[in-house]
This record gives C-alpha cells, sequence and structure tokens, in this order.
C-alpha cells in the first residue's frame, strides 16, 4: 500500500467494491442455506421459535451513531450480535466471541467496550459508537487515516476494533509513549502482527494534535 | 447462549428477593464473566437480574475509611485520585488485570465474583468437581501448568484470577454485604475460600447475598508499593503468579509490610509469616530472600507446574525490591 492516503474519490471506489462483493456473499450463502435445507430443519425451527416466545422480548431504546433505535430483543442477544445481525451494521467484527480479541470494540457513552460480553437489553438508554460512526460522511476521521498511511493492518480484520480502541486510547490520555500505547492497545489483539505500524498510527495522531 | 429471563430492579431489596427466591437467577453487572460461562455452557442461569441501576457507585472518603461501591468500574477505580493518593497498590493491580476495554465494563463487586479460568472448567466435556461436583478434577493429571501450589485439595486445584483481589487482601479490606437476612461485613481474607471437598464454592456469600461495598481502611502503604504480575505475555493475560508488596519504612527500617500472591491458590494468597519476618529489618535484598524462603516453605507442584515454586520465590524478593525502591 501506498504511504500516502488515497484521495476522496478512489476511496470511494473501493468501498463500492467491497459492498459489492459483501452483498454477493450475502446472497450466494443465502441461496446455499436454502438449496441445503431439508423439511426437517425447517421444522425444528419453528418450534424454536415458539420456544423462543416463551421467553419475553424486553422493548429498548438506544442511539446508534447518532441515529435513536426502538428496539424489542430477547434478553440474550448481545450487543455485538444486536449490531451485526439485527442492525446490519457489519463493520464491528467478531472475532473471538469471548472478550480475549478486541474485534468487536465499540463506544458506549465514549467508553471503548467489548461488545461481545455485554446484552443489548443492557444499553438502554445509551450512546453507542461503531466504527460506521467515526467518519463525518466521506472524510475519514483522523485515526483512519493514520491507519492509511502507516499500514496499520494486513487482513483488517482486527482493524475496525483497533481503531475505535485506538480513538479511545487517544482520549483516555493514554497515548503518552510507545510503551503506553502498547500496554492501553493490549485487548486488542492482530494476529497479522501489524502491531509497530498501529503504534505509529496512534503516535503520529497524538504528536499532531488533532482533535479526536 | 440458552434462553433467559432478564429483569432491571431499581432498588437492593427487590434485586435481593428476585435471587434469593430463584434458584436458578444470577445477578449481572459487566458481565465481562459470566456472559463468557453462559456462552460456553458452564453455567445457565434461567434468569439474570441486572443491578447497574443499584446506587452502588460511590467513592468516598470516610474518616479514613475509603468506601468503595460494589459497580465502580474497575478502569473508574484504577483512575480515582483518591485511590491513587491512599491506595496506589490496588490501582497498580487493576491495570494489571484485563483489557481497558474489560475494565470499562467490570465492576468491584464482578471481579470479586469472577470464577477461575481453569481450562477444565470452562470445557464441559471434561470433568470437573467446581463445574460438577463429584465428577472429579481433569487437572489434577491433566494439564496443570496454570494451576495452584498453594492450598490446593485433592478435589480441585484451581486458581483464582483476581488482580485486584490480591491487592485488596493485602490492603485489609472488607466487604459489605446485603442479603434476605440483612447486612453483615466479611473480612476481604474470609471472602474467598479453599476448595477442600466442595470446591464448587468460590466464597462465602449466602444465597441471594449481594456485594453492596469494599471498604480500606487507613494505612501508611502509599509510597513503596509494587503490583508485579508475572504473565506469558507482557500485557493481557492471566498471572502465572502475581505479587502485592506493601512496605512501611522510616529511617531504613520497615515498620510494616503486606504481602499477598496471586495465581497460586484458590483465593488471593496472604502471606502473613513472611511479612511478620520483615518488621524491625532493613529493607534489603537478603532479608527480602529470608521473607521469600518463609513464603514458599508449604508449596506444592503438580505435573506442569513446578516452575511456578522458584518463579513466586524470584517474583516476592523483586516485587519487594521494586516496593522498597532498592
Amino acid at each position: 500500500m501506498s504511504q500516502e492516503p488515497n484521495n476522496q474519490e478512489s476511496c470511494q471506489h473501493k468501498k463500492e467494491k467491497y459492498e459489492a462483493r459483501r452483498d454477493f456473499l450475502k446472497q450466494s450463502s443465502a441461496m446455499m442455506a436454502l438449496a441445503l435445507a431439508p423439511p426437517l430443519v425447517m421444522k425444528a425451527a419453528k418450534n424454536d421459535e415458539a420456544i423462543a416466545a416463551i421467553f419475553e422480548k424486553v422493548p429498548v431504546s438506544m442511539e446508534i451513531n447518532g441515529k435513536a433505535y426502538n428496539l424489542s430483543l430477547e434478553p440474550r442477544v448481545t450487543l455485538l450480535d444486536l449490531l451485526r445481525e439485527q442492525l446490519n451494521l457489519t463493520g464491528t467484527k467478531k472475532g473471538c466471541d469471548h472478550g480475549q480479541c478486541g474485534a468487536c470494540t465499540v463506544h458506549v457513552n465514549g467508553q471503548r467496550i467489548n461488545s461481545c460480553l455485554t446484552l443489548a437489553v443492557m444499553q438502554e438508554g445509551k450512546k453507542i459508537t461503531t466504527i460506521e460512526g467515526l467518519a463525518i460522511g466521506e472524510q475519514l476521521h483522523p485515526v483512519q487515516e493514520a491507519f492509511i498511511k502507516h499500514d496499520g493492518f494486513q487482513c483488517g480484520y482486527c482493524t475496525p476494533g483497533q481503531i475505535m480502541s485506538a480513538v479511545a486510547c487517544l482520549r483516555e490520555g493514554h497515548a503518552g509513549s510507545a510503551a503506553e500505547i502498547r500496554e492501553f492497545m493490549s485487548g486488542n489483539i492482530c494476529r497479522c502482527g501489524a502491531y509497530d505500524n498501529i503504534v505509529d498510527a496512534i503516535m503520529e495522531v497524538k504528536q499532531g494534535g488533532q482533535t479526536v | 447462549m440458552n434462553q433467559f429471563s432478564y429483569m432491571r430492579p431499581s432498588n437492593l431489596k427487590a434485586a435481593i428477593d428476585a435471587v434469593a427466591k430463584d434458584t436458578s437467577a444470577r445477578f449481572i453487572a459487566g458481565g465481562t464473566n459470566l456472559l463468557d460461562l453462559m456462552k460456553n455452557g458452564v453455567v445457565i442461569p434461567e434468569k439474570l437480574v441486572d443491578i447497574n441501576r443499584l446506587p452502588l457507585k460511590d467513592i468516598q472518603l470516610n474518616k479514613d475509611i475509603l468506601h468503595i461501591g460494589a459497580l465502580v468500574l474497575n478502569s473508574e477505580l484504577a483512575a480515582h485520585e483518591l485511590v491513587i493518593t491512599y491506595h496506589p497498590l490496588l490501582s497498580q493491580a487493576l491495570l494489571a488485570g484485563a483489557s481497558q476495554q474489560l475494565r470499562n465494563m467490570a465492576t468491584v463487586g464482578g471481579n470479586m465474583m469472577q470464577r477461575t479460568r481453569c481450562s477444565y472448567f470452562y470445557d464441559t466435556t471434561m470433568p470437573c468437581n467446581k463445574r460438577v461436583p463429584g465428577s472429579g478434577c481433569g487437572a489434577i493429571g491433566g494439564i496443570n501448568r496454570m494451576h495452584a501450589i498453594f492450598g490446593a485439595s485433592s478435589d480441585c486445584i484451581a486458581v483464582h484470577p483476581s488482580d485486584m483481589c490480591v491487592a485488596l487482601t493485602a490492603l485489609d479490606a472488607t466487604v459489605l454485604v446485603a442479603g434476605p437476612k440483612g447486612n453483615r461485613r466479611i473480612p476481604f481474607g474470609d471472602f474467598h475460600r479453599l476448595p477442600g471437598n466442595t470446591p464448587q464454592t468460590d466464597n462465602t456469600l449466602g444465597k441471594g447475598e449481594i456485594i453492596t461495598a469494599v471498604e480500606i481502611p487507613s494505612n501508611a502503604f502509599t509510597k513503596n508499593v509494587y503490583y508485579l504480575k508475572v504473565r506469558d505475555r507482557a500485557s493481557y493475560a492471566f498471572a502465572l503468579v502475581s505479587v502485592a508488596a506493601a512496605l512501611d519504612i522510616s529511617n531504613n527500617i520497615i515498620r510494616g509490610a503486606r504481602l499477598a500472591m496471586g495465581g497460586v491458590a484458590h483465593k488471593p494468597w496472604r502471606l502473613r509469616e513472611a511479612e511478620q519476618t520483615l518488621i524491625g529489618k532493613a529493607p534489603t535484598t537478603e532479608n527480602f530472600r529470608v521473607a521469600a524462603n518463609i513464603a514458599m516453605t508449604s508449596a506444592i507442584a503438580y505435573k506442569h507446574n513446578a516452575f511456578k515454586i522458584p518463579m513466586a520465590h524470584n517474583t516476592i524478593i523483586t516485587a519487594l525490591q521494586k516496593a522498597a525502591a532498592i
């Protein structure tokens, strides 16, 4: 990847390309699932729904990326699954689903948390920010820009969590040195090993004094 | 995750009633351990009682006693001015635990209630007396690298995973509890228990009882303190061994000493005899070595964790050196 951030036009082009790929995957896996579902499986799914009805759904209101949501949710739905499976906010990633990798990091009332280890119903009245809520229109957040500039990723799967964590790390005042950044970013695992570049990206935003 | 019903009481009595009357109900605060256990099928509650609306979030200093509400977040407590000023050991221990994301969710009460991370406890296909009493212990003859070297039994060799609790044990904290039969106070060292032949019980709380606060009495351990955690990676891992060391030194003489260890027993492991040998002595490496020798006399290793005995010995000495700044 180039050391200079791409211009907005090519970012937009990339975005469209990725969305097209995602839509294709969604459609093709849905068709595959239908083709493979035997009648017995369909029946079992219906029974599951009947059992689910015994457990009352809970009304929940929250604000996600500045938009108000009034939802009715099963209590067992995690915040992560709500975002990804029900609201199509798939930027937040499911890595381990056990609070060990940080891929699911979002902000709740400004604080970073692991969205896989909290129930959506526990977020009543809260303000959630996900990776989709970080940029202002087409203008990337300074941390997003810095990640691109410093090549702060390889496969990209941990990146939304890394960026959400990095923004919080800067806002908390925990980006005073490379060692402090490493310690306070330790909840985000990158299996590609982009750590050095991630630290560089955060250091640059910190030293640039930009508002995050 | 199995299905469950959910309620969010707004007062303590309603919360206590909900759990006291329903054997399959559990309190949930941060949820960082409970939801993990539920996803693994280790704990299957039919009802969750969300206590996050209860007024248990205060931190205040009353007559030199630091009162910490049970719902104070680990991150908030670690960064609190009163904690940094009067009990820096606690702040250090909190920051050694988990990640900032988890500390932003985890509460003081929940940290105390977290279960062991023994892999046999988590794996529902394996025997575990803590998970299924009477089923046996997979760890004793299995892979026991992470396990206890103090206070274990023939039924369980799991360790308590908390860092915060190690500091609170060293600082002689008190646990405030409310329950169906009223309120009571438990010395921190008596809150968690050794496994004996009932490892399914981690602590001395009764059914429906809830932690409302922790209190730390004033002490002289504001300067010469150190929490040293040894783990498989530099950050964000459970302790192989950890040591909370606090010294009160004047005129090069140790006037008071506190030592506790994590990662070595079913509960935070206080080293009272080692503390006593330090009183009246100079803060020297040789004196610290004597204390460490005493601390390790009752240690027993299993097949894969014998390394913990010399490691713990060295960690005690290093933590004391760091605390004394020698």
